[in-house]
């Protein structure tokens, strides 16, 4: 049964009210608590460790899969996940996580996600972090994530946390083979005394293998954040890093971009900025009527979009 | 209406107080054109800015409509119905070309963005969907500026080098714009302008040199003057008139 707090939380993270369309897995509190699978995708608990596979079929188009955890008491769990997506499938996922922890003990949640896309096909991989709650204990995420991009596949990833995780470290990994593609999009919000790590790590082996990753994040408060954006071509290939944050208040923000050439035909850019929001942004906007108030949390909505 | 009475404006710089302003006192009409020209330096848009609340006046009155605004808000007197485009405008990223228009237009306000694009020479169909970021040249900048101006109902609109950065072929279009704002609505329009074409429009011309108001004046007399400046010339070879290199002016 999903209570209205459930539910809560399953609108935040996966923009769901009710049990969505297509392939789903919900996980509450360690366990799974309904499924539904398809003909083309199908879903099954692991044997040997917690977590389950998630099997699409080569050439399985327009299907979603919704794999949501949520945690609603202290309680602390590593889940293992593995993608596997078919030949020519193009498919999207929904993962994400949400925690409204009301208790003094920590509420954690370490997810290690494995995917493997097959030669052609297209998957985008859309994860949402999302915390709530008075409780003392802490609302914490790991989440791993580990991606093999066969030749001509395509991966675009869309990781957001937005509200309410207290401490966080995002590592992902990808590999990329001939011709494929990937695009990833971070965005970041840390308030109060929150503190949060990414770890990107992108290896472009196969030829013509290209790579944009966009991280964008605002710190405020006390708040404390580090990026570690890294590329490595080892052939001939493109990727291009970009990382801007906003700073607020006390916060404290640190981007390590790094970039590693193997190949003399390996084309790799990276950009890194933090600032606070610019005086003439501000200016603009209440000169069209905002507050001061309303025309920074346009700035920023806009920017974490 | 708007009047500026014994306006001054001191900032504190590195060497202490500046006067940028002094003295200033100017009475714009409703659906009049004023052109403010003068040197680099003068003032010009150190006056839009005390105007549309960036600078405080550090004495004076500023009356719109008789109440005066001197020490109102950005923010309040933008909801009066002040407006400015800036000569160097901040780009966001993010904010997409139509949502910037759509919070300019306000939520009274229904705003035809495709309409407002056209009227500064900007294809709707390739702009309404782009973040006003870094990938934006300084000319598409200011259009979309001038653009955010022209989808609000002001009682006053201030603009800043408008023509910067525009090119000849969208140059027309501009002025178009300016002389259909004159003719559909009541709003003041200040242009701050060197621009000759931008001088033609004005009603009044407003030269402003040393944070002072020089003098008030004509377009005829600016541009007669400006004629003769030219007839003066004697270097015959390495000015420019009106596009041309000046090799015989006799």
């Amino acid at each position: 049964m999903l209570t209205s707090v459930d539910k809560n939380l399953l609108r935040e993270i996966a923009d769901i009210d009710t049990l969505p369309q297509g392939a789903y897995n919900i996980r509450k509190n360690g366990q799974g608590i309904e499924r539904h699978v398809t003909e083309n995708i199908d879903i099954v608990t692991k044997t040997d460790k917690p977590g389950i596979d998630i099997i699409i079929k080569p050439y399985t188009k327009n299907e979603n899969v919704h794999v949501p955890v949520i945690l609603s008491e202290g309680l602390e769990e590593t889940v293992y996940n593995t993608f596997e997506i078919g030949e020519y499938a193009d498919v999207e996922i929904v993962a994400g996580c949400g925690i409204h922890n009301e208790s003094d003990h920590n509420a954690k949640h370490d997810g290690i996600h494995e995917f493997f896309v097959r030669k052609g096909a297209r998957m985008k991989y859309v994860e949402k972090h999302y915390g709530e709650g008075s409780g003392k204990g802490k609302r914490i995420m790991n989440p791993k994530t580990v991606i093999e991009v066969e030749e001509d596949g395509v991966a675009e990833l869309e990781m957001v946390q937005i509200k309410g995780v207290d401490r966080t470290v995002r590592d992902t990994e990808v590999k990329l083979h001939k011709n494929a593609r990937l695009i990833v999009s971070e965005r970041m919000l840390t308030y109060l005394d929150q503190v949060a790590e990414s770890n990107i790590t992108v290896e472009l082996i196969g030829e013509n293998s290209t790579a944009q990753v966009i991280s964008r994040s605002v710190a405020q408060n006390n708040s404390k954040q580090l990026f570690h954006l890294n590329m490595r071509g080892h052939a001939e290939c493109r990727g291009h890093i970009q990382c801007d944050s906003i700073i607020m208040h006390n916060a404290q923000v640190s981007s390590i971009p790094e970039i590693t050439a193997f190949h003399g035909d390996a084309q790799l850019v990276h950009e890194a900025a933090i600032g606070k929001i610019a005086s003439d942004q501000l200016i603009k906007l209440m000169s069209l009527g905002l507050t001061e108030k309303e025309a920074e949390d346009k700035i920023l909505e806009g920017f974490l979009k | 209406m708007l009047e500026l009475i014994n306006v001054d404006v001191s900032l504190n710089g590195d060497h202490g107080k500046i006067d940028i302003l002094k003295n200033i006192n100017l009475k714009l009409d409703n659906k009049k054109i004023y052109v403010m020209t003068g040197p680099n330096g003068g003032g010009k848009s150190s006056i839009a800015k005390v105007i549309m609340g960036i600078f405080t006046p550090t004495n004076g009155k500023i009356l719109l409509d008789g109440v005066d605004i001197a020490q109102k808000s950005i923010t309040e007197r933008a909801q009066m119905g002040v407006g400015y485009a800036f000569q160097q405008p901040p780009r966001f990223k993010g904010l997409k070309v139509h949502e910037l228009l759509e919070l300019s237009a306000g939520k009274t306000h229904t705003c035809n963005t495709c309409n407002l694009l056209y009227d500064v020479g900007l294809c709707a169909q390739d702009y309404m969907d782009r973040e006003i970021d870094t990938t934006f040249s300084g000319g598409e900048l200011k259009r979309v500026e001038i653009a955010s101006i022209l989808a609000r109902d002001l009682k006053v609109a201030l603009f800043d080098e408008p023509e910067a950065g525009i090119d000849l072929w969208s140059f027309q279009r501009l002025t178009e714009t300016f002389e259909n704002m004159n003719r559909n609505t009541d709003t003041t329009i200040v242009i701050i302008s060197h621009q000759e074409r931008i001088l033609r429009l004005a009603d009044e011309v407003i030269m402003i040199a040393d944070g002072t108001v020089s003098e008030i004046t004509s377009q005829e007399k600016v541009l007669s003057a400006i004629e003769q400046f030219d007839k003066n010339c004697r270097c015959s070879a390495d000015c420019e008139r009106e596009g041309y290199r000046n090799v015989n002016f006799g």
